[in-house]
């Protein structure tokens, strides 16, 4: 009942918000789901939902994680949304080419977003492959008109890209997922995930091989896993933030549970070497490609999209070595979203204030608007996985699997990596933050600077101290997907 | 040679055409045939007599594959006034001999793979490979939106293919699931077709990046 409840309740708020023509009413609903959203979720933490249709739609633990990330981070989304939508004119001058544009009408913007919601609360529920494949589909197509929303030829390009290439990986996907029931054709109900791990010695070996390349790549095309991430970073940037904020912290997220699901199959079957191989592989290069792109960036919004490239990265990689780092993989994967998300709503009040995305235009963040320039320093040195940060907990142990596995190569490979990618950070987000500025201080509004706030400082208590109920979940997913 | 041979022929020499085709309306009109072809298969996958699921499968396939699309895609292409396929990043011929080195490969590939015992037709997989090939090709080769769209609903057929060479059967939900899909997708990239003809004046998707 539950679980129907946090699915359904942003999906009809979504189709209602398409027919609100009063703006105050449908951001006052927007926030309303939200939070109701999250309150859900947190119910669920205490009491675990039972299992509706069957058993297709059920809640456990890494399920419960990745729900509770996306809904921590729509709850601040949305209440930056109701700023940043007030202050968002009809008609607007592009501030790189000096062109006029509009906006997509707000309803469809609102109706979206829950929209989104509602399939990423579905991929997280899912427990059949056919039912995950189209929950993952659905995201795709309900974030696309977010993309969208400022609309000129810059933002349609990405959102075309987007579209094409994600569809794309969502059909090689769908390829997986038939030749997974291929390989389990002695199982009865063969997309079941529970009936799967049951009955893992009648799965053909072979073909589940197969199956799992076919999602890593589908699946990981929707991640942003090199080299299958080039819609990433044109959608990240033409985004508005709070859209970036989402897609970096909680729509990536979503299909990399699509690319665990496949990999707990693999765990359970006795082919954790193959897929864990592999993941290592996608890990280490996507966190290459970021860190190349990264260095010499100019646009500051790209710069954080290729960072959410080298931490997908990081994420395959600690379930990619397995047995504690599975534990730090989930806990990184908490961190990024919420320091991530914490770094684009920061970066859409540098825009508003600064109307440009070039970082070099950018000056005297901490002169101007003391409050982001704060979070951007800050945020730079929480997303570089610093002390007391909670990356630094989840790096350092990631490293320190490597290490007492005995994978000196990956160390020193996922060192190397860490600190070319801070140093191409660091220099262009101090050079924002430090310098004079002409235009003197200027107030920013509060409902830019709490949102942000809020996920920062969720992110610092993080890496400071672990709560007990939050180590037991991430325990019981390291049991999973653990390969041990 | 039964059927579902002469079919999976049939399908291959659609393939074939759409590489080798520079006028777009050359290019619908194969699109439509082979989703007709595709929408044939629900009909001889069936083993025994004929369902009436099987049939209304075949004939959703057939509505959506070969009336629905094509019309949509000719109206697109009206809309937007443009005949040819102008300057592919691969031209035609080379095309055509990339198509018959993937073909040959498709084969090789299928040979190696050991299936199951009950399958369509001995060339089905092969021809179904092929197909996801030539769509992806389709989409990375050519430079208008249209024809990449179109290049997106091969490779759906690639992959309709190969489920029905495996007869797949049980999984009610993936077959929705491929209608769906299609539908959505081609719904939406229309819509933004439309939106990239009006505001710029061509659906030439490398072209958006410029001003």
């Amino acid at each position: 009942m539950i679980l129907a409840l946090i699915i359904l309740l942003p999906a009809v708020a979504g189709l209602a918000a398409f027919f609100i023509t009063w703006p105050f009413l449908r951001r006052a609903l927007l926030l309303l789901t939200a939070v109701s959203h999250a309150a859900l979720i947190a119910f669920c933490w205490i009491v675990r939902p039972e299992p509706i249709l069957n058993g297709w739609i059920a809640l456990d633990s890494a399920g419960l994680l990745f729900m509770t990330v996306s809904g921590v981070l729509f709850l601040a989304a949305s209440i930056y949304a109701i700023g940043y939508l007030s202050r968002e004119p009809k008609e607007q001058q592009d501030t790189d080419e000096g062109f006029f544009f509009t906006n997509t009408p707000e309803n469809i913007f609102i109706a979206c977003l829950q929209l989104f919601l509602s399939a990423m609360a579905l991929v997280c529920t899912s427990q059949h492959f056919g039912l995950l494949w189209v929950a993952i589909e659905a995201t795709t197509l309900a974030s696309a008109p977010l993309i969208y929303f400022h609309r000129h030829h810059r933002s349609l390009e990405a959102t075309w890209k987007y579209v094409l290439i994600c569809s794309v990986g969502i059909g090689l996907a769908l390829l997986g997922t038939l030749i997974l029931t291929v390989s389990a054709s002695a199982i009865h109900n063969n997309l079941m995930i529970s009936e799967l791990t049951d009955n893992s010695q009648l799965i053909n070996p072979e073909w589940l091989k197969a199956a799992f390349l076919l999602f890593l790549v589908g699946y990981g095309t929707k991640m942003g896993l090199a080299p299958l991430h080039t819609w990433l970073p044109a959608a990240h940037s033409e985004s508005p933030s709070l859209v970036s904020a989402l897609l970096s912290g909680a729509l990536l997220n979503c299909s990399f549970l699509g690319i665990l699901r496949i990999h707990q199959v693999c765990v359970y079957a006795g082919q954790s070497e193959f897929s864990c191989n592999l993941l290592i592989f996608f890990g280490l290069f996507s966190m290459a490609v970021a860190a190349v792109f990264i260095i010499a960036q100019k646009d500051f919004k790209r710069m954080l999209a290729y960072s959410s490239v080298e931490h997908m990265g990081i994420l395959a990689l600690g379930v990619g070595l397995g047995g504690t780092a599975v534990f730090a993989s989930m806990y990184h994967l908490i961190n990024h979203s919420l320091t991530k998300g914490m770094l684009f709503l920061a970066a859409g009040n540098i825009i508003a204030f600064y109307k440009t995305r070039t970082s070099s235009d950018v000056k005297g963040i901490l002169k101007r608007i003391p409050a982001t320039g704060i979070l951007w320093t800050a945020g730079l040195f929480a997303i570089a996985g610093f002390p007391p940060f909670g990356l630094f907990v989840s790096e350092f142990t990631i490293f320190k699997t490597a290490f007492d596995q005995g994978h000196f190569y990956i160390c020193a490979i996922f060192l190397a990596l860490l600190a070319l990618i801070f140093a191409g950070m660091a220099y262009v987000m101090l050079n924002m933050s430090q310098g004079e500025n002409a235009d003197g201080k200027e107030k920013e509004s509060l409902l830019m600077v709490l949102p942000p706030v809020v996920l920062g400082i969720i992110t610092l208590i993080l890496g400071l101290y672990i709560p007990d109920f939050l180590t037991n979940v991430l325990n019981e997913i390291s049991i999973i997907f653990g390969a041990l | 040679m039964n059927i579902a041979d002469s079919i999976m022929i049939l399908l291959l020499l659609t393939n074939l055409g759409l590489l080798a085709s520079s006028r777009l309306n050359a290019c619908i009109k194969t699109v439509a045939i082979q989703g007709l072809i595709v929408g044939l298969l629900p009909l001889v996958a069936t083993k025994g007599p004929l369902t009436i699921y099987s049939f209304l499968l075949a004939l959703l396939i057939i509505t959506v594959k070969g009336i629905v699309f094509p019309y949509l895609l000719k109206y697109t292409l009206r809309s937007v006034d443009v005949r040819r396929e102008i300057e592919p990043f691969i031209g035609y011929g080379a095309s055509i001999i990339i198509g018959i080195v993937a073909l040959i490969c498709s084969f090789w590939l299928s040979m190696h793979i050991p299936f199951p015992d009950k399958i369509l037709s001995a060339t089905a997989p092969a021809v179904a490979f092929f197909t996801i090939f030539c769509g992806l090709f389709l989409i990375v080769s050519r430079v208008k939106a249209l024809t990449q769209v179109m290049g997106y609903i091969v490779f759906e057929n690639g992959i309709y293919i190969f489920g029905s060479a495996l007869f797949i059967e049980q999984s009610f939900l993936v077959e929705l699931g491929i209608i769906l899909d299609v539908f959505v997708v081609v719904f939406i990239m229309g819509i933004m077709m439309f939106h990239i003809s009006r505001a710029f004046d061509h659906i030439d998707t490398d072209k958006l990046g410029e001003k």
